[in-house]
């Protein structure tokens, strides 16, 4: 059913349909609204969810842990400085292979203190071991938090997964969003089968204990192997997915008139759909650019993508965050995966810090740029200097 | 893009050729604040400011420091040393800075959910060591900034935006749990009792210790519309019918209760050396000199 509302509604319409055992949520700009939403939901008995209304993120990802051990299918949901909080637990829900699924609106991280959108959020969480999926619009949101829970659970993955949405600009506007019916989203989540859930007393299990210089290293390795296995569980879900909702998810990635391009972009959430326009735009005007839009950022397709850039002339690669001291993270993702093999000329842009605003412009510009990129280099868009 | 830099402005004129006696201590470049129309933040500050003013504190003696929330805009308003910090901090911090600067009069001022939600932890913690600092709690019943969530203030059967048909958990009784972690200084007020406030809080920046001032505020735009408390007016109606006056009382017997008398006046004034005192005591007995 099309229906028009927010992105917030969008993964409350989601999780509703989920219907997760556990919800454990503290508000925080621009994700309270889900919560909200999800509250509602809740009281009005809708959804059998135990919602827990903890003092704070790190609690909040504490009681996420907790649930989840026990056995519970586990959401929530939070933005910048909760899920600064939030990390600490989330190195630990990945490592303890808990399939704990988190909506993040993205939220500049302080300081200073800002609530608009970018995705220094998102980054921090970069290297905690839970995948990280970018959606483009609230479609999307929704899409990927039924997909997420599949992705999730899958048992060789067995992880955290975060589904990032664009603060304000996907939470708080209003798009066309179709959602699938009740039975439908419950046939595919399907039910929950726990691994050694600590309810189960017959089988008494312990979780969290020490893990020394004799054990640590394989653990990780294991976990490692947890994200290796994604790719395949991922194509595998959208697959399913597509066939369900007759949306056309097919790969780690979409591909926008990417394959005669010679000039591109490669960007993640809301402002691939800027660029879309552009490179419509552009095209029209004869000119040879695409976009390349990630969908699964960790674990990072580097293959595919490498594959997918190969031949190009020049590529522009958009962050919204900084690793201080050296390039956007994603930048450096992209880059690292051509080590040892003939690239493109690459070019870091960096964009839209703290909610600064990405007009239609100054994607032009980050094109017309790529005429007479050097490589390697690091630029500013949107930027006063 | 144009930079915008904000421009120290006076502020407007309460009467042709009168301004703001307060005026001195407000970053009049940062007004209008962003209170919603009926707030008792507003009531809050000037009882601060006068409080300041009446004890004729040297500005510059006296820093704020504020979390996050409608109430952690009190950082950003006075024209004193202040810093906004991240959500919950504002006590750690103010407990650095007062170590830092012994000769300071650190006043934190934040929200109960800031305070007592995600910075609880730190609240008992700066009660317990008696640092020398004045926290002043606005307690709104819940979180006024991000949209009227349930908080621990919120009252049992409280409606917020996350508690729709009404909260089942018990909520702190702030003053009890400042006194039980070792406060030297225990105090509530409502907006209603401005001049009361004001005296209270002048007291609380003259007494070494940690000082805690409950000061029950209405949020009309929040708990007030969803627990239909009519306007601020009422409120304040309500609060001067069923806030009781009373110093001395056993802070356990003090739970606000909505419907019911409460109690407001002065539960605690107690002398016990603070954190500094101690710290400098253990220096001069290890090694013979002064912290
Ligand atoms: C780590 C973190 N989590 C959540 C938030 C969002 N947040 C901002 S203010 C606030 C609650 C403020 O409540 P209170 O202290 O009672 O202040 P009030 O707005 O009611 O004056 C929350 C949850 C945040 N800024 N940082
Ligand atoms: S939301 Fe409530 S606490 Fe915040 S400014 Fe408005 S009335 Fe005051
Ligand atoms: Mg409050």
């Amino acid at each position: 059913m099309k229906k028009v509302m927010t992105g917030h509604k969008a993964v409350a319409e989601a999780m509703r349909q989920i219907e997760p055992d556990v919800v454990a949520v503290y508000p925080i700009t621009p994700q309270s609204e889900i919560a909200e939403y999800y509250a509602q939901y809740v009281a009005d008995g809708i959804v059998r969810t135990e919602l827990v209304p903890v003092e704070s993120e790190h609690s909040a990802m504490s009681a996420c842990v907790g649930a989840a051990a026990a056995g519970a299918r586990v959401i929530t949901a939070t933005a910048s400085q909760g899920l600064a909080l939030m990390v600490e637990i989330l190195y630990i829900a990945a490592s303890m292979r808990l399939p704990i699924v988190m909506a993040l609106a993205n939220r500049a991280l302080s300081g200073p203190i800002n609530i608009h959108c970018d995705h220094s959020d998102a980054y921090l969480a970069r290297d905690s071991g839970a995948v990280q999926i970018f959606a483009e619009s609230a479609q999307e949101a929704y899409d990927y938090m039924l997909m997420a829970q599949r992705i999730a659970e899958h048992k060789n993955v067995r992880l955290p997964v975060i589904v990032n949405l664009d603060g304000f600009t996907l939470t708080h506007s209003s798009q066309v969003v179709e959602t699938l019916s009740d039975e439908v989203v419950k046939g595919f989540v399907g039910d929950y089968e726990p691994f050694y859930p600590l309810l189960d007393v017959d089988n008494p299990t312990v979780w969290g204990p020490f893990a020394m210089p004799d054990y640590y290293f394989e653990l990780k390795r294991a976990q490692q192997a947890g994200m290796e296995a994604v790719p395949e569980v991922f194509l595998g879900v959208q697959g399913e997915y597509s066939k369900l909702s007759g949306r056309n998810y097919k790969g780690f990635f979409e591909a926008y008139k990417l394959d005669d391009a010679e000039r591109v972009i490669v960007v993640m959430g809301s402002t691939a759909g800027t660029a879309k326009v552009v490179v419509n735009e552009l095209r029209e005007k004869g000119e040879r650019v695409g976009l390349l839009k990630v969908w699964l950022w960790r674990p990072f397709p580097r293959k595919e993508i490498a594959d997918a850039l190969a031949g190009k002339k020049a590529v522009a690669i958009m962050d919204r965050a900084i690793s201080f001291g050296n390039m956007g993270a994603l930048y450096l993702d992209i880059t690292s995966a051509f080590a040892g093999r003939e690239g493109p000329v690459f070019v870091n842009y960096i964009y839209g810090l703290g909610g600064r605003d990405v007009p239609a412009e100054h994607i032009v510009q980050v094109f017309e740029g790529l005429k007479d990129a050097e490589p390697g280099e690091l630029r500013y868009i949107g930027l006063r200097e | 893009m144009p930079i915008v830099k904000p421009k120290p402005k006076p502020a407007p004129e309460v009467l042709p050729g009168v301004r703001h006696p307060l005026e001195k201590y407000l970053r009049t470049e940062r007004l209008p604040h962003i209170w919603c129309s009926g707030c008792g933040l507003g009531i809050a500050l000037s009882s601060f400011l006068y409080a300041l003013e009446e004890l004729e504190i040297d500005p510059d003696s006296v820093a704020v420091v504020s979390g996050i929330g409608c109430a952690g805009r009190f950082a950003g308003y006075v024209r004193l040393d202040s810093y906004h910090t991240t959500h919950g901090r504002a006590i750690p911090f103010a407990t650095g800075l007062k170590l830092a600067k012994p000769d300071l009069n650190v006043v934190v001022f934040s929200g109960d959910g800031d305070l007592f939600a995600i910075g609880g932890n730190h609240f008992i913690h700066a009660a317990r060591r008696n640092v020398d600092i004045t926290v002043l709690c606005v307690n709104n019943f819940n979180y006024g900034m991000t949209g009227g969530q349930v908080g621990p203030t919120t009252p049992i059967e409280g409606r917020t935006t996350t508690t729709p048909y009404g909260n089942f958990e018990h909520p702190f009784n702030l003053v009890y749990l400042a006194a039980s972690a070792g406060a030297t200084y225990v105090a509530r007020w409502t907006t209603l009792h401005a001049r009361r406030l004001k005296e209270s809080i002048k007291e609380a920046l003259q007494h070494p210790g940690f000082n805690f001032i409950e000061i029950i505020s209405p949020c009309p735009t929040n708990f007030g519309r969803r627990n239909r408390l009519g306007d601020a007016l009422d409120e304040m109606r309500y609060y001067a019918e069923k806030a009781m006056i009373r110093h001395g009382v056993d802070p356990a017997e003090a739970e606000v209760v909505p419907g019911k008398e409460f109690i407001v006046g002065k539960f605690l004034e107690v002398r016990k050396p603070t954190y500094y005192e101690l710290y400098r005591r253990k220096v001069e007995e290890l090694f013979g000199r002064d912290a």
